[in-house]
């Protein structure tokens, strides 16, 4: 249908629109540039600035980039190399590694085996937060959980898990919660690959892994580009982890979204908590961007 | 360079019975071809010889060497597939350089065997382009450059020409002869074109359900199928066959149809060997063995005419005798005067006669 004459003049068409760009005015681009204003301001929710807020200027990003203090625990420097961590560790080497190994492994099986896996990793996908987050700190609690009580019939001593490992725990967490996601996009490339190519190559001569790193990485690397791009963004803007840790004990695992709600939402201080949001966008962004880039490239280069 | 053995081979998929107790050897530096119909087992077998399959019962030798349980990469051998797959994402040097690579040859020596084998497939101009920048028989060379570049022992082939037109393909038939002839490589080629494997092979084995039904060179199995299967697949257009009745007297035999009743007096002694007075049987002819001729002629059968196919060269007519169609072949490409009413003449000394099983007794 596309070069025909349109069925509406483009001002009928404008006309309906409307509705959806006032929905999306009021709930998304109002809020954006409420909290983009916000960051310049001293507002909070009590005391005398909650009523008499004024403009100030960067002082609120100048508070969130302190060079002397930001890296102190608690501070937002901390809290960007916790999510740094928490972004490598669960999205990139968790999910998307995770994923693409089951996918792999799991090309060319058919079967009940692959089924039940496949069942149990997307379960751990659909099920709400707060229950998946209830389950884990069952599981990693330090007198009844069941890990422990695995450790102690292997003789190990238990390991209080959310105290002494917060970053680890609420890495695997992501892990176990999210791998379904690219598990799922990584077998629907990996169904788009002729079987022809693979057992060519195997006739050739290749190994599993040269088979792998010659046809499967080459023929599926936008997959895995977009695969990243989204975990990542995901992943650092998760806010699940709170559910399980707290962002603690003594900030250990505070999450740049738990450091934004911290600031935002427990002290109520409206206007660094709105440049923390602007900064956590801004850093977004340039991931997003970083990643579509390299995804145009590829796109001329093949 | 190397023998193929396949030693009472099966190849069950659940239920299925892809290739059934498939005994063969295949000699040394021929040129070999699977033939039969869509699902008979072809590639299956093909595959059981690269190691993409494995077989439930019996043993494949390549060489010297049992190789039934190895994996594809130790037997050294190479495979064109139907689709080619050529991989998209590599240029065409890189796609026939693959199996070198693999190897762990080095850059400059891939480059230059590469090159070798391109000028030899006329493909040199084509290395730097990707597989979709080809057309359909340069994408074909390629397959087979990349087959041949690493010199293995075996070549097999699966349906290469199925893709191509009916010109090109033709063009890659003399090509690949020409080429398997001056490598002297044992190849196994699967097709399910009967005019390709009689072209192609030095040998040829037909295949129904699993199980070979004949091996034999071009003209054995155009000469003398084995059982009606046979005959009614090799051929354009196929054999003819009409169900007909034996009379074995003492002195005389007759083959007897619905509409005519063939003197076949000469052939007596041999057919009273192995059939029975008034058994049902098979007559098989060959349409260039059939003319037409006069009501006076002993061995002709009435007919009706159906169709007239003018090829050029020859002119295939098509005949109705009773209810089953006959098909005669006239060398001169004038089709014939008359139309309607007309007899055929059946030349005795060409004819075969199949029990109503489809063994062949006599031929
Ligand atoms: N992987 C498989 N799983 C189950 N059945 C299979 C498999 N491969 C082949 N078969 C079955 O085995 C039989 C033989 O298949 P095969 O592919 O060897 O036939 P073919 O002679 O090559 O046919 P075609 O000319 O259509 O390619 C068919 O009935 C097919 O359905
Ligand atoms: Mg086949």
């Amino acid at each position: 249908m596309t070069g025909g004459a349109p069925i509406l003049s483009r001002r009928t068409g404008f006309f309906f629109l409307l509705p959806s760009l006032g929905f999306v005015s009021l709930f998304i681009l109002f809020p954006f540039v409420w909290v983009f204003y916000l960051s310049f301001t001293n507002q909070t929710l009590t005391g005398v600035t909650a009523i008499q807020s004024r403009l100030v200027g960067l002082a609120n990003y100048q508070r969130l980039l302190d060079f002397e203090t930001w890296m102190t625990s608690g501070q937002f420097g901390n809290a960007l190399r916790i999510s740094a961590q928490f972004v490598v560790g669960s999205a990139l080497i968790g999910q998307a590694l995770l994923g693409l190994a089951i996918a792999w492994a799991f090309y060319r099986w058919r079967g009940a085996f692959r089924e039940i896996v496949y069942t149990l990793v997307i379960l751990a996908w659909i099920i709400p937060d707060v229950v998946v987050a209830f389950t884990w700190m069952a599981f990693l609690d330090r007198d009844r959980g069941t890990l422990n009580a695995i450790l102690q019939l292997l003789r190990l001593a238990p390991v209080d898990w959310l105290i002494q490992q917060p970053v680890l725990s609420i890495i695997i967490f992501n892990t176990w919660r999210g791998t379904a996601f690219s598990m799922l996009l990584f077998s629907s490339a990996l169904a788009t690959i002729p079987p022809s190519y693979l057992e060519s190559a195997e006739v050739a001569g290749a190994s599993g892994w040269q088979k792998f790193r010659d046809i499967i990485l080459p023929l599926i690397r936008s997959h895995i580009l977009t695969d990243i791009i989204l975990i990542t963004l995901w992943t650092f803007n998760t806010f699940t982890p709170f559910l399980i840790t707290g962002g603690g004990p003594a900030f250990k695992s505070e999450l740049v979204s738990i450091y934004t709600f911290r600031i935002a939402f427990q002290f109520f201080e409206f206007g660094r908590g709105g440049a923390i949001a602007v900064a956590m966008m801004l850093i977004n962004l340039v991931l997003a961007l970083t990643y579509l880039t390299i995804l145009r490239r590829q796109g001329v280069r093949t | 360079m190397a023998r193929i053995m396949l030693e009472n081979v099966t190849r069950r998929f659940g239920l299925v019975i892809a290739v059934d107790n498939v005994s063969l050897p295949i000699i040394d530096g021929e040129f070999f071809a699977l033939l039969g119909p869509s699902g008979c087992g072809k590639t299956t077998t093909l595959r059981l010889i690269a190691g993409l399959e494995v077989p439930t019962a019996g043993r494949v030798h390549i060489g010297d060497r049992d190789v039934t349980g190895l994996p594809p990469r130790e037997r050294d051998v190479a495979m064109v597939f139907q689709d080619y797959a050529l991989y998209p994402h590599m240029t065409i040097l890189d796609n026939v350089g693959y199996p070198l690579k693999v190897r762990g040859v080095g850059r400059r020596e891939i480059r230059e065997r590469v090159g070798e084998v391109a000028g030899f497939l006329q493909i040199a101009e084509l290395l730097e382009r990707r597989p979709a920048q080809l057309s359909g028989g340069q994408q074909q060379r390629a397959a087979v450059a990349r087959a041949v570049v690493h010199k293995p022992q075996v070549f097999l082939f699966d349906e290469p020409l199925s893709n191509l037109d009916a010109k090109l393909r033709l063009e890659a038939r003399g090509f690949l002869k020409h080429l398997q002839h001056e490598l002297g490589i044992t190849t196994v080629y699967v097709t399910h074109d009967q005019a390709e494997a009689l072209a192609l092979a030095d040998r040829i084995a037909i295949m129904n359900q699993g199980r070979i039904i004949q091996v034999g060179t071009p003209l054995e199995v155009y000469r003398r199928p084995q059982t009606t299967f046979v005959a009614g697949f090799i051929g354009n257009p196929p054999m003819n066959l009409v169900p007909c009745r034996l009379e074995v007297g003492v002195e005389a035999a007759h083959l007897v149809g619905t509409t005519f009743r063939l003197d076949l007096t000469s052939l007596r002694d041999r057919l009273a060997l192995t059939l029975r007075d008034d058994e049902e049987v098979i007559l098989g002819i060959r349409p260039e063995h059939l003319t037409f001729c006069g009501q006076g002629d002993p061995f002709a059968i009435p007919a009706e005419t159906y169709a007239i196919q003018p090829l050029g060269a020859e002119c295939v007519v098509i005949l109705l005798v009773d209810s089953t169609t006959l098909s005669v072949r006239l060398f001169t490409g004038e089709p014939p005067q008359q139309t309607g009413r007309v007899w055929v003449g059946v030349n005795p000394e060409r004819i075969l006669v199949y029990r109503k099983s489809g063994e062949l007794v006599l031929g």
